[in-house]
């Protein structure tokens, strides 16, 4: 299954679900980071990690390690 | 009293607001409702109905970046005042504002994304709504970012809490082409909306209105509700659909409950099937044991009927029900919500952010704080200082002027805390620069990106993206100050990384132990003085890095961690007032809560400097002593003209208008200054005058002048032995000799362990003692480096004693100021108590294996410093890499589970 730390700069997601529990979850859900919700990976940190998304109206950055509990599906295929 | 009957956003059958306040309360609220908004007068309240509407209660809550604050700074004006929230470090801001009927006492509370009980934020913005209800609520919302802000509105509507929206940063939804209906939302809320622009004061006239309106209708005599109104009070704002015969059956089992009478018990169902935490301590203190934990094992019953009936998790479908709702509640509410066209945001973040320019943004962006605030603070205390310095001698000529060889108490303490005072206000200045900068980076919407930048090397030693900025404030490189520093720590989220941050900014290079630094080198490191000085500069995050780590793996293991999960808010301008008001604020802050505590702790000091004082005998012998001085002085007067002037009552006015003079004129700068010196002195004693400035050709006076000088410079080293016999018997003299058993291994004598303890107080005085410790005759002229250079090294000092000193400076507990803002942040004296131990005992562990090896092997100061840094800078390299190899497996190992 493909996660969101797998998908490259410009990539376009839809989110699946979320294996990550507790606050963690409540955190990525209170950001807008919903099932369902379609994101764009802006891009990664300078070192790599963390990572920038954008949602509708908001940007919002999280570390790689959190990507990872993300499941998502490509929306478009150009950029996974 | 009656009950209001037209809540129109609860369940219906019960109203929660007025009988409760101050007595059903969940925990530490009941105590913050009768703090609410300063007024104290909780019993008050409760009769309020009946009297005179004297006050309505107001709170603003809202998610994070949607402009709380500056609307809560619009709102209120210039009254406000900034406390904790009880028992936690979480700021509680309040103020109030008046219209036509009366004072509106407004709280902001602080921002949250949702009303969860993860986060600390959270649960003390719920506790206040639940424990104070107050009278109407704000739900301050971004326009321009309207879907994820209604989720919270649902949230508050849940809480069954008056509610006014202000639909705020409407002019950021204009300029991004999104149109907002307000009525169709209003009319499908059921609430008041308003527009507000915040940043330019729009819409305060309406929100005030608004609130009024909404606290009279509450607050109205009773009447039967409306049709609609009832109708509007039955709905629900949320439909939960294959969940709510669950709350339904947890709604009727709560209602039977009559200590639960005034609470929203469908938010409490709710709370419930999540498994809420807070809300089961709520249900614990209200029902106790017994009833809880069966409600806990009937809705633990309904969730796995629902999960296996639905195969979806119970949270998820509630946050999915509520995404449809607010979906419901935008479709066609809200217009031109654009997803092409790139923002400014963007725009200056593909600068900004970029791969490879976001390090040159964020070094120009750190040196520019640096330089605008430490740099030219500093210079701008050059202006400053004159203003304190006169103070100080107007406190001077207040008190009861010098004798020969003792001050009175009076003056000498008098004295001795004006100089306290004086060298903490010498950093106003700096502060409000230095806070104003950090505020224009905060505002702006930068500060989120440093932390973004810098994230991955911060984490990877227990630290975090956010501690950036702390460790600038405390002097990373060279000059700044742990207490600004450690204050910067409250924007940190995750709780482990924040005290980790705490304990490892007083190791940066403040600017008071630069002075310190500058000695021993000036000392012992002639040769090698840059090198030393790169590395005293640059080992502090070394130090801080290696610290953060071991203390993470350590005693901060069960601290409270959060994800990384934060939004990167768009760029604004910052406004003046906001800046200004958040720059005079914090020094504030700094001024009050550290300035009383330093002068407390000054006092402590002297009295541990002073007493016991010196014996009688020893007394009687400087008595002796100054007495023969003074008739050595007063037999070469014999025949002199002048000795009218200067012999009898006036010697000793004489004497103290000489050292003034000399003060004054050493402080005096350029020729424009002496000749003030000399005007001001001419006028202060004609009489006096030609004895410390001979007229040329006054043979008399000439002669008088030198006999005075030798009279003053006799007092001055009799007053400078007695006061090192002083120091040396004084109790802090005490402890510093008994403790040299223990720090001979750093190669510490008691005069430097007198000049470290004293630094506690502050570090400017590990110099100022020093300097009186190694202390000169004015005749030598010789500087305190010399000075201490020959004596230390008279005494067997080499160069590795300075790097024994350095390095214990650099890793040596906080200075007090500090340590009482580890109090104020970390809300605990435990915590307080750890940040003076563990320094000092790693730092007298460093320092004595670097002496005493060194010592062993012979090697010099260099070479030990060497040694040093880049031992400690190889751990560094093998710490970061083996913590990511270990947090990859960890992770993977994580994932493989679920």
């Amino acid at each position: 299954m493909l996660s969101l730390n797998d998908i490259r700069a410009g990539g376009r997601v839809r989110i699946r679900r979320h294996l990550a529990t507790g606050a963690v979850r409540q955190r990525l859900l209170d950001l807008g980071l919903m099932p369902n919700a379609v994101v764009t990976v802006v891009r990664s940190a300078p070192l790599n990690d963390p990572i920038e998304l954008k949602l509708d109206a908001s940007n919002v950055s999280l570390r790689r390690a959190e990507a990872r509990t993300i499941e998502v599906s490509p929306e478009d295929n150009d950029h996974v | 009293m009656s009950e209001p009957k037209s809540h129109r956003h609860g369940t219906g059958n019960h109203h929660p607001r007025r009988h409760q306040r101050g007595q059903a309360t969940p925990g530490t609220a009941a105590s913050d409702a009768a703090h609410a908004g300063g007024r104290g007068d909780g019993h008050k309240r409760h009769g309020r109905q009946t009297q005179a509407r004297d006050g309505v209660l107001v709170a603003l809550a809202g998610q994070q970046n949607a402009g709380k604050s500056t609307l809560f700074n619009v709102l209120t004006g210039a009254r406000q005042h900034v406390a904790n929230y009880p028992g936690v470090t979480v700021d509680k801001k309040h103020g109030q504002y008046s219209d036509d009927l009366g004072t509106v006492y407004t709280v902001d509370l602080p921002g949250t994304y949702s009303l969860t009980s993860f986060s600390l934020e959270e649960r003390v913005a719920r506790e206040f709504l639940l424990g104070a209800r107050p009278d109407v609520t704000v739900d301050v919302v971004d326009a321009s970012n309207l879907r994820r802000s209604l989720h919270l509105t649902l949230q508050l509507l849940e809480l069954e809490l008056p509610l006014v929206l202000a639909l705020n940063m409407m002019d950021v939804a204009a300029s991004n082409g999104i149109e907002v209906d307000q009525d169709v939302l209003a009319a499908r809320l059921g609430l008041p909306v308003v527009a507000t622009v915040g940043r330019k004061g729009e819409g305060r006239e309406a929100l005030r209105r608004a609130i009024r309106t909404e606290a009279d209708r509450l607050l109205a005599p009773e009447r039967p509700p409306s049709q609609p109104e009832a109708e509007a009070a039955a709905r629900p704002p949320v439909r939960y659909g294959a969940l709510e015969p669950a709350i339904g059956q947890l709604v009727a089992r709560l209602t039977t409950e009559s200590a639960l009478a005034h609470l929203p018990r469908r938010w409490l169902a709710l709370q419930l099937l999540q498994g809420d935490t807070t809300a089961l301590q709520l249900l614990l203190e209200r029902l106790g044991d017994a009833d809880t934990r069966a409600l806990q094992a009937d809705a633990g019953r309904f969730i796995v009927a629902f999960e296996s009936a639905q195969g979806i998790d119970v949270a998820d479908h509630i946050v999915a029900c509520r995404d449809r709702a607010v979906e419901r509640l935008l479709d066609g509410a809200v217009k031109g919500a654009d997803r092409g066209r790139p923002s400014l945001t963007d725009r200056i973040d593909r600068v900004v952010l970029n791969r490879w320019t976001a390090p040159l943004f964020l070094v120009a962006t750190v040196f520019a704080i640096y330089q605008v605030s430490i740099v030219w603070g500093y210079e701008l205390t050059n202006y400053t200082w004159p203003l304190l310095a006169k103070f100080r001698e107007l406190v001077a000529g207040v008190l009861p002027s010098a004798d020969f060889l003792v001050d009175p108490y009076t003056r000498s303490l008098g004295l001795w805390l004006v100089d306290s005072a004086n060298t903490l206000l010498n950093y106003v200045p700096i502060f409000l620069i230095l806070f104003a900068a950090i505020a224009i980076v905060e505002d702006s919407g930068y500060m989120a990106r440093i932390a973004f930048i810098l994230d991955k090397i911060l984490h990877r030693f227990g630290l975090h993206g956010q501690s950036t900025l702390p460790l600038i404030l405390g002097g990373v490189f060279a000059g700044g100050c742990a207490v600004p520093g450690v204050m910067a720590t409250k924007g940190i989220p995750d709780t482990r990384a924040r005290m980790a941050t705490i304990f490892t900014v007083p190791f940066m290079n403040c600017l008071a132990k630069v002075p310190l630094y500058t000695l021993l080198l000036g000392v012992f490191f002639v040769e090698h003085k840059s090198l030393m000085m790169f590395y005293i500069s640059t080992m502090t995050i070394i130090f801080a890095l290696l610290v953060a780590k071991l203390l993470t793996k350590t005693v901060l293991r069960g601290q409270e961690t959060s994800p990384f999960v934060m939004e990167l808010p768009h760029y604004h301008l910052p406004t003046l007032t906001g800046v200004l008001r958040r720059s005079f604020e914090r020094t504030w802050q700094y001024i009050k809560k550290v300035g009383t505590v330093v002068l407390a702790v000054a006092v402590v000091v002297f009295a541990l400097l002073h007493l016991p004082g010196l014996s009688a005998e020893r007394k009687s012998h400087y008595g002796a002593e100054a007495q023969a001085a003074m008739e050595r002085f007063e037999t070469a007067m014999v025949g002199n003209t002048y000795a009218d002037v200067a012999l009898g009552d006036n010697l000793m006015p004489l004497i103290n208008y000489f050292t003034d003079h000399k003060r004054a004129k050493l402080n005096a700068t350029g020729s424009a200054g002496s000749e003030r010196v000399a005007a001001r002195f001419q006028a202060r004693n004609p009489d006096f005058y030609p004895l410390v400035k001979p007229p040329a050709g006054d043979r008399d006076a000439k002669r008088a002048w030198r006999e005075l000088r030798k009279l003053a410079r006799a007092r001055q080293g009799l007053r400078r032995e007695m006061r090192e016999e002083r120091i040396t018997t004084s109790i802090l003299g005490t402890i510093g000799r008994g403790m040299e058993p223990l720090t001979q291994f750093a190669g510490f004598d008691w005069k430097i362990n007198v000049a470290l303890l004293s630094s506690f107080a502050a570090r400017e005085s590990s110099v100022a003692t020093l300097g009186v410790l190694f202390q000169q005759d004015d005749d030598q002229n010789a500087t305190l480096e010399e000075r201490m250079g020959t004596e230390t090294r008279a005494g067997g000092a080499t160069a590795l004693l300075a790097v024994s000193m350095i390095l214990f400076f650099a890793l040596y507990p906080p200075c007090l100021a500090t340590t009482i803002m580890v109090k104020v942040q970390t809300g605990s004296y435990k915590w307080m108590l750890f940040s003076i131990v563990f320094p000092t005992l790693l730092g007298l562990g460093v320092a004595s294996a670097v002496y005493s090896i060194g010592m062993a092997v012979g090697a010099t100061g260099i070479e030990a410093m060497s040694v040093v840094y880049w031992g400690a800078f190889a751990l560094l390299l093998v710490v970061g890499l083996l913590s990511e190899r270990r947090s990859r497996r960890r992770l993977g190992e994580r994932l493989a589970q679920t």
